[in-house]
């Protein structure tokens, strides 16, 4: 068992022998344009199967609503209008005056003083609406509450510090399903779903879904690393927004980019993950924001569950104590 | 305001207070289209993510709540059973095991049935994972049960006038039979208190948020639950000390689901009180009250016994039931998701902690 909380490596902490550099993504939100390309090549390369009823769920252009079993990739739709654009950069602005932790040396000298007041914050796109597009996945945490609480042992740290199922192990139990502060993995259902008539041939003709019953999430491609291939979504990505690579440089890469934006004076970039000392530890999935995390679904303040699971165990133990005293006292204290 | 030439064609807007930090971010749009009614909620003052959960609850039925109920009237009906093999009391002895390892048996049946592969259940035991409360309770789950069979096996022989056919293992039986009463009730309060802990281990927020006091509210709901059948069962000179169980039971419960609700943050433990959780929630406190006044006062009685120990039972249950029911829907609204987590940041940040954010500024 490794730590439970704070900065380490995860896959030195699971003891892997041939360890590789720790994997993960980088996807700036910023650059994402929708087209759910990543989504698609997911679900082809992982054979999942259809997701939900093929209703449009009247949330913008995002028809999928958000991770789960059978879909591993999500891309989030927001629209905003003018107010809270300029709520979204006081937001950010106030992080960066808090002196919200920057990751290693900041790139450039220009980049280091809070002295954003005096930025032109004329934003160089549209001022009076905009549409947030961004691509979520499974954040790989440091500290993964799915794989912790993981009775079975199917959830599994990597070679890469990734966190993967094994389909063939998991028994469906559903604990890593609460065990997720970001609700991402889940247990799949059969996936029948009821179809239009006239299209009822086309689906007939659908196969068997395929790990029923099984928990089910992104494996960052588990099967293309080891082959030294890029995951499928970020194969896909026409923009590079979702980008691919060894966690560090993904983390310095995000740096960069969210410093570049504010100079631009964005100051509503942030970043989501990038911070190790967080309540999971940092996450192997870097996202740049361009409002709160909440606004793309995403915990304010996520805190891996197993971090007070010592405090936990102790608790139990007292309750225990007291249980027993109660029984010892009800038999010892005199024949009532 | 204008942003369209057609604004003027729209109904008027309602007239609403925008709070800073307000709901935004959700799909919902107020231009009325006349069709619609104006919705009589005020609108949450969070954002979320067109108001869809943040976190996913555990996809776990109500079979889980009865595991949790049954494990605890186990788990005491055990600890019941070596009290009265140690005190010379052979009536409650009998039916304590015999109720244990009832119990137990459902309890696990339902266990396993909630199983997405319940053909895969002994997959279980693979491994030994201290960081899984699930883990740590199937093994204590399996260990429990091993001693409460043997000694409800050795119970069923004497009913039956040695009549299992066991051949030379009754005489192991019969030496064993002591020791197993023991082993069963060395697992029982582990057994009753690790559910809490599997709850509270989880991002599921009410259910998190009361990991503190929820191990003493489920060895407590687990005592006067298993006392209260102990209660129905067995005639009253035998059941002495069932019943200054449950009055110890109901005490615990009440104090520790009172301090529970107070110490949590007061978003989370609104599904404690609000819809059929709460409903469930506030039965439970009534019957346990009754059952333990009904033990006090009339406990001598068989007829009141009883009746108090049925009490007890639906209180546990109702306990359990309700318990289960306020964290899933806490999983299913993000704003017990969002509103703590928020807040908590919103005060770290206010004492100066500003290391530990998940977002930062670069
Ligand atoms: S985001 Fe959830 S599912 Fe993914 S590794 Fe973290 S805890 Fe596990
Ligand atoms: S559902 Fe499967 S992966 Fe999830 S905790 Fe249970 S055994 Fe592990
Ligand atoms: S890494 Fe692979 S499994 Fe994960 S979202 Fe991308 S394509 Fe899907």
């Amino acid at each position: 068992m490794g730590q439970l909380s704070g900065p380490t490596d995860p896959a030195a902490d699971a003891r892997w022998e041939d360890q590789q550099p720790r994997k993960g993504f980088f996807t700036d939100t910023s650059i994402c344009i929708g087209c759910k390309a990543c989504e698609v090549a997911c679900k082809e390369w992982n054979h999942n199967p259809q997701d939900g009823n093929l209703e449009l769920l009247e949330s913008s252009y995002d028809n999928t609503g958000g991770l789960g079993a059978s879909t591993w990739r999500h891309v989030a739709f927001v629209e905003q209008g003018q107010e809270r654009i300029t709520e979204a950069r006081e937001s950010g602005r106030a992080l960066v005056n808090l002196g919200m932790p920057r990751i290693g040396p900041p790139p450039t000298a220009a980049s280091a003083g809070p002295d954003l007041a005096n930025v032109d914050t004329t934003p160089p796109d549209t001022a009076d609406f905009r549409w947030l597009m961004s691509s979520d996945v499974c954040k790989h945490c440091t500290h993964a509450g799915c794989l912790d609480v993981c009775p079975t042992g199917a959830l599994f740290r990597t070679e890469f510090g990734t966190v993967v199922v094994q389909d063939d192990v998991c028994n469906g139990c559903g604990t890593c399903v609460a065990g997720c502060p970001f609700g991402v993995i889940e247990r799949r259902s059969d996936g029948m779903v009821a179809v239009a008539a006239q299209r009822e041939e086309q689906h007939a003709k659908h196969p068997a879904v395929p790990n029923v019953g099984v928990a089910q999430k992104c494996t960052l491609c588990y099967d293309r690393l080891v082959n030294d291939e890029t995951p499928a979504c970020a194969k896909a990505c026409p923009t590079t927004s979702i980008k691919f690579g060894n966690h560090d440089d993904m983390v310095e890469t995000a740096r960069e980019r969210v410093v570049s934006l504010h100079q631009q004076g964005l100051t509503e970039a942030r970043l989501y993950g990038a911070n190790e000392l967080d309540g999971v530890g940092g996450t192997g999935a870097v996202f740049l924001l361009l409002d709160e995390p909440e606004v793309y679904g995403l915990p304010p303040d996520p805190r891996v569950p197993t971090a007070d699971l010592p405090q936990m165990y102790r608790r139990a133990g007292m309750a225990v104590a007291g249980m027993v005293a109660a029984a010892a006292l009800a038999f010892l204290g005199g024949r009532a | 305001m204008t942003h369209s030439e057609f604004d003027s064609f729209r109904p008027p807007e309602p007239a609403r207070r925008r709070r800073a930090g307000g709901k935004r971010g959700t799909g919902r749009r107020d231009v009325g289209d006349g069709s619609r009614e104006m919705p009589m909620v005020p609108e949450p003052e969070f954002t979320s993510y067109y108001g869809r959960p943040v976190v996913k609850p555990a996809p776990w039925t109500e079979d889980v709540a009865a595991y949790l109920f049954l494990g605890g009237v186990a788990a005491g009906s055990a600890l019941l059973g070596l009290g009265g093999q140690l005190t010379g009391r052979p009536t409650l002895r009998r039916n304590a095991r015999l109720s244990a390892l009832t119990a137990v048996s459902f309890g696990a049946v339902a266990l396993v049935k909630d199983l997405g592969r319940p053909e895969r259940f002994l997959n279980m035991l693979r491994t030994i994972k201290l960081t899984s409360p699930m883990s740590v309770g199937s093994w204590i789950l399996s260990a429990f049960s091993v001693g409460t069979a043997v000694s409800a096996a050795a119970e069923v022989d004497r009913m039956t006038g040695a009549r299992l056919p066991l051949g030379p293992l009754r005489n192991l039986l019969q030496a064993v039979e002591g020791p197993a009463g023991f082993e069963a009730a060395l697992f029982a309060g582990p057994l009753a208190a690790y559910t809490a802990v599997l709850l509270g281990d989880t991002a599921t927020p009410t259910w998190n948020a009361a990991h503190e006091e929820l191990p003493f509210v489920f060895v407590s709901s687990a005592a006067l639950a298993s006392a209260g059948l102990a209660m129905i069962t067995t005639p009253v000179q035998e059941a002495g000390p069932a019943r200054k169980l449950a009055v110890l039971g109901v005490m615990g419960d009440v104090v520790a689901m009172r301090v529970m609700g107070h110490r949590m943050d007061p978003v989370v433990a609104e599904p404690l009180h609000q819809g059929k959780a709460g409903v469930m929630l506030k039965w439970s406190e009534r019957l346990a009250a009754a059952g333990g006044l009904g033990t006090l006062l009339g406990g001598r009685n068989r007829a009141v016994a009883a009746a108090s120990g049925l009490a007890l039972l639906a209180a546990s249950a109702l306990t359990r039931f309700g318990v289960f029911e306020a964290g899933l829907s806490s999983a299913r609204d993000p704003r017990y998701t969002i509103e703590p987590q928020k807040n908590r940041l919103a005060a770290r940040r206010a004492a100066g902690i500003t290391g530990d954010s998940i977002t930062t500024a670069g």
